[in-house]
């Protein structure tokens, strides 16, 4: 059964029809062409599918799309502005948070959470905070000085 | 892996929600139970009836003899709330124990505890808190006590057509000094054994105790043994020693390949005796 939607993704608000089977993840990537998040695990395990639902960081493989209907969606794509680079993402390349760079959409997006939850968070706290994230280059040492790198980055701004 | 099709619909009030259950319906919260059963095609409802923009479900009341959460609450919001932190520290422990952040923000307490996967964390939590589930159905509420609640392997005391509502914990003293401890499965995050025990002293001694574990058998339950032996005992280590080596008497314990029934049987007289030795340092 089709399902009429309206959802804001990055800004843009996208209205249409979907099934109701439409997992959040394949309307984002088919139906919206937004590739940067990805589908690693599929079970809710890994994280790669992380996206932000009113501002709150969720597995976009464990969410149908039709109850994200009147919601705002954060994906990656929506984390520059204007051309700029988000801190986050300078972090990741300042730092080398990225190898094959399969779980950095989903590690960005749980960090962007984080740190609008806990500004200064110390590096436990950052490790607690990725433990729905999987990076199978196990590439976490520079993951974390990549978010700290970020945090260090949002005070200055903010100072 | 995409579910097979079925119809949707939203729920605005708890009301709607009943009058949307028909035959081969089901109720979805959270989905975080629900939606990967759906995907691997464990379950195949015709309908879904979505309950998780109910507004009415997704509160925390501070009450006068109890606090009541609403079935819709995540696991992420009674891990930030104040009031149960105060009253009943192994609510916010045990919601911080579940999966991640991001399980945490969407998962509910009243979709956990429907579900009633024999290592989920609420269970046990729940039954040691001494906590009402109130059910609504057409016919009306009712209230079922928690250590009538869970019957079985995924079986609860819930009926075809009724919808959780509320989760009521009382304020008492055991529940202020109360506590939660996990050992997770580490790949899902799910309790290998869980334990949660709350406990009211009385000068120096034990008044009374509660004690829930989940994990351990086919579905969560109150080690009474255990509570039993400890009544009128100092909180020490010899005491609890003494008292946990009946931990699972009344139970039989699951094996499985991740681990084997002594395992297990070992891990939860681990844990209780873990969690009853953090009751005892705060005294």
């Amino acid at each position: 059964m089709a399902n009429n939607i309206s959802i804001t993704v990055n800004g843009k608000t996208h209205t249409g029809e979907v099934e109701a089977r439409t997992l959040l993840v394949d309307y984002l990537r088919e139906h919206l062409s937004l590739t940067g998040t990805h589908i690693g695990c599929d079970t809710s395990s890994c994280g790669a599918c992380t996206v932000h639902v009113d501002g709150k960081a969720v597995k976009s493989c464990t969410m149908l799309a039709v109850q994200a209907d009147g919601c705002e969606v954060t994906t990656v794509e929506g984390l520059s502005t204007n051309g700029s680079l988000h801190p986050i993402q300078e972090g990741f390349r300042e730092e080398h948070g990225l190898q094959c760079g399969f779980c950095t959409p989903g590690m960005m997006m749980t960090a962007t959470d984080l740190l609008k939850r806990n500004p200064n968070p110390t590096e436990h706290e950052i490790r607690e905070a990725l433990e729905g994230n999987f990076c199978r280059c196990t590439g976490y040492h520079n993951i974390v000085k990549s978010i700290q790198h970020a945090a260090n980055k949002m005070n200055e701004a903010t100072a | 892996m995409i579910p097979t099709s079925f119809d949707y619909k939203k729920a605005s009030s708890v009301e709607e929600a009943l009058g949307m259950l028909g035959d081969d319906a089901q109720i979805l919260g959270g989905g975080h139970s629900l939606i990967p059963a759906l995907k691997l095609r464990l379950n195949a409802p015709g309908t879904l009836v979505d309950i998780s923009k109910i507004d009415s479900l997704k509160v925390i009341r501070d009450n006068e003899n109890s606090i009541t959460i609403g079935a819709g609450v995540t696991h992420a919001e009674i891990a930030a709330s104040d009031v149960l932190a105060q009253h009943c520290p192994m609510m916010g422990q045990a919601a911080n124990a579940i999966g991640d952040i991001q399980v945490r923000n969407r998962g509910t307490i009243g979709g956990s505890i429907a579900h009633a996967d024999p290592a989920a964390d609420w269970p046990a939590v729940l039954l040691a808190t001494d906590a009402n589930v109130i059910i609504q159905g057409k016919n009306g509420k009712r209230t079922v006590d928690i250590d009538q609640f869970f019957k079985g392997f995924f079986e609860t005391a819930l009926e075809e057509g009724e919808i959780i509502t509320t989760i009521s914990i009382p304020k008492t003293a055991f529940n202020r000094n109360s506590t939660y401890v996990k050992f997770k499965q580490p790949a899902s995050r799910f309790a290998l054994v869980g334990c949660a025990a709350a406990v009211e002293m009385d000068g120096g001694s034990v008044k009374s105790a509660r004690i829930g574990l989940t994990g351990v058998s086919e579905y969560a339950y109150r080690a009474t043994g255990v509570e039993n032996a400890l009544a009128g005992k100092a909180l020490n280590a010899d005491t609890i020693a003494s008292a946990v080596s009946g931990v699972t008497d009344s139970v039989d314990v699951m094996s499985d390949h991740y681990a084997s029934e002594k395992y297990r049987s070992h891990l939860a007289h681990v844990f209780v005796k873990r969690a009853l030795m953090n009751l005892s340092y705060s005294k």
